[in-house]
């Protein structure tokens, strides 16, 4: 027999947590990040509706939340987090900080993405006479839209990499059994067992993702 | 109709400026097909970007059908906009939509029903002859094709005005050949003005009737292509007009004419009717002179044929200034030509 401590219930309760954590992370992070993408692209100077005010405070602002790694942004904010779920422990309150891990991170991937459009496609939606936000819904993201779908896929595989994390705060998935069984308790199994489980999952992520933008990209 | 009023544009970055324009006027009426003809740099792209308000002038003004474009609102000149067609060089599809739906996209911003959008697109389609291609995606056409593309979606919704970006500059000779027939058929057909900014002669020469030549930011020479062309005053209009009509003597026969001393050499103009008319046989029959025809070029700009001739005439120098004589009531232009 195979020796381990763990049970296949609480394996299969890690993979549920980890996917309930990388959705709804993934959810909310794309309802903040894509609108935050879109408005560095058109704030910058030179962009559709140029606001130098705006686009000087949104973008120290991410580099800010950016340059916190994971682990110190998910205790730093446990005040705010018990706000948003009236909780500190548990998987929802690992959601809250993922939220704010990954928006910004999406923001950024959004932003580069945007940037990619040919900037003659900008000057023909101009030249036609289309408004600020017919440019960014009928010129610019469909244009970039495979580019989109890549940025969604980078932005699920980082996810699922800080959900290893969320174990600080009691959110439990592969990686906080990883942590507490595997290592903790020295069950090589448990190790092996999650870490072949979440190459699978980027893999999977990663090839949907791939083949997804070359559709849109007509390849 | 098309005004500029002393244009002058100034780009301004890290505190260097750089005038792109530097004082232009021109005149469009309805019905033009006005070329605008300049190297690299001269500012053409800047000045027909002025025409649709992607830029705006430093100073002067931009008028069109009697309107001057700063008195509109942002709004009313989204709406000025969609009157004004443009195409440009590398034809600025979009990749992710179908040659139909690329076409349909000036409908769609104006909130066109789909039946409306359909009927129009379809309609399109067949002018310019890509009915079968409405599911294709632009990647799947080539050059030609997509700038076809391009001129139905600035045409979708009946523009009074297409501005067209270099629109050839990325074709071969052939294509370039039926871009320029299909255009020529939309001025005609629609009545619609076109404005073209190109680097090449031949686009001017085969349709255009208006011409201003640019160079470094200012219209060095300006009018109709036929005066323009028969009568080059600028030496860069000079060299342009030189790339579409052969009119310097060739070298072979500048060396032969240098050994010879007998006789001299004339260089000969025709427009239109001139051109038609048996005057070499003329004057050989009325003065005593022997003629010997070195150079000779038709070319035919507007409907009309521009010649170059460059003749030796040989005899009495009393004979041929009475030859001189007639021959300057016959042609546009006559002149002597030195032989160093």
């Amino acid at each position: 027999m195979i020796d381990t401590v763990i049970t296949s219930e609480q394996l299969v309760r890690a993979i549920n947590e980890t996917l309930r954590m990388v959705g709804f992370s993934l959810l909310f992070g794309a309802l903040l990040g894509i609108p935050i993408g879109i408005l560095l692209v058109i704030t910058r100077p030179g962009g559709l509706v140029e606001n130098a005010t705006l686009y000087r405070i949104l973008n120290p602002v991410i580099n800010i939340v950016r340059s916190l790694p994971f682990i110190i942004l998910l205790v730093a904010i446990l005040p705010f987090t018990r706000l948003i779920v009236h909780t500190s422990i548990g998987t929802s309150a690992a959601i809250v900080p993922l939220v704010l891990y990954v928006a910004p991170y999406i923001g950024r991937l959004v932003e580069n993405s945007l940037l990619e459009v040919n900037p003659g496609i900008m000057e023909a939606a101009k030249a036609m006479g289309a408004t600020p936000l017919q440019v960014i819904w009928y010129f610019m993201l469909p244009e970039a839209f495979g580019s989109l779908i890549l940025t969604m896929t980078t932005a699920t595989i980082g996810l699922i990499g800080a959900t290893a994390m969320a174990g600080t705060v009691g959110g439990g998935g592969l990686g906080d059994l990883a942590i507490s069984y595997g290592y903790q308790r020295f069950d090589t199994f448990t190790i092996i067992v999650t870490v072949i489980l979440l190459v699978i999952f980027v893999q999977g992520i990663q090839s949907l993702g791939n083949v997804l933008a070359r559709k849109a990209r007509r390849e | 109709m098309i005004e500029l009023k002393d244009i002058h544009k100034t780009y301004e970055r890290n505190g260097v400026s750089n005038a792109a324009l530097k004082g232009v006027s021109l005149r469009a009426e309805k019905g033009d097909i006005y070329g605008v003809i300049g190297y690299s740099g001269a500012g053409k792209s800047t000045l027909i970007r002025l025409i649709n308000y992607l830029e705006k002038p430093t100073k002067g003004q931009v008028i069109v059908d009697g309107v001057p474009l700063d008195s509109y609102s942002d709004k009313e000149l989204r709406s000025v906009k969609k009157k004004i067609g443009m195409i440009f060089q590398h034809f600025n599809l979009l990749e992710s939509k179908t040659v139909f739906d690329n076409i349909a996209i000036p409908l769609v911003l104006l909130k066109k029903s789909k039946k409306e959008i359909k009927e129009r697109v379809t309609e399109l389609l067949q002018f310019i002859g890509l009915s079968d291609k409405a599911k294709s995606y632009p990647k799947e056409l080539s050059g030609g094709q997509k700038q076809r593309v391009g001129i139905a979606r600035a045409l979708a919704s009946n523009p009074s005005i297409l501005l067209c970006d270099e629109a050839t500059s990325a074709l071969d000779p052939q294509t370039t050949q039926s871009i320029l027939a299909l255009l020529k058929k939309i001025n005609e057909e629609y009545d619609i003005t076109i404005v073209i900014i190109t680097h090449e002669m031949a686009v001017i020469q085969q349709i255009c009737n208006k011409v201003a030549v640019m160079e470094d930011g200012r219209i060095i020479e300006q009018g109709d292509v036929l005066s323009v062309f028969g009568n080059p005053e600028h030496p860069t209009t000079q060299n342009f007009v030189r790339t579409v009509i052969h009119n310097t003597v060739p070298g072979s026969v500048l060396h032969s004419l240098q050994a010879e001393t007998k006789g001299r050499v004339f260089k000969l103009e025709f427009i239109g009717d001139s051109a038609s008319k048996p005057i070499i046989s003329g004057l050989i029959r009325n003065y005593d002179v022997q003629v010997n025809i070195l150079f000779a070029n038709m070319t035919e700009i507007q409907a009309t044929t521009l010649g170059n001739m460059i003749i030796q005439l040989n005899g009495s120098d009393e004979v041929i200034d009475q030859a001189v004589a007639f021959l300057a009531g016959e042609v546009q232009l006559i002149e002597e030509v030195d032989r160093v």
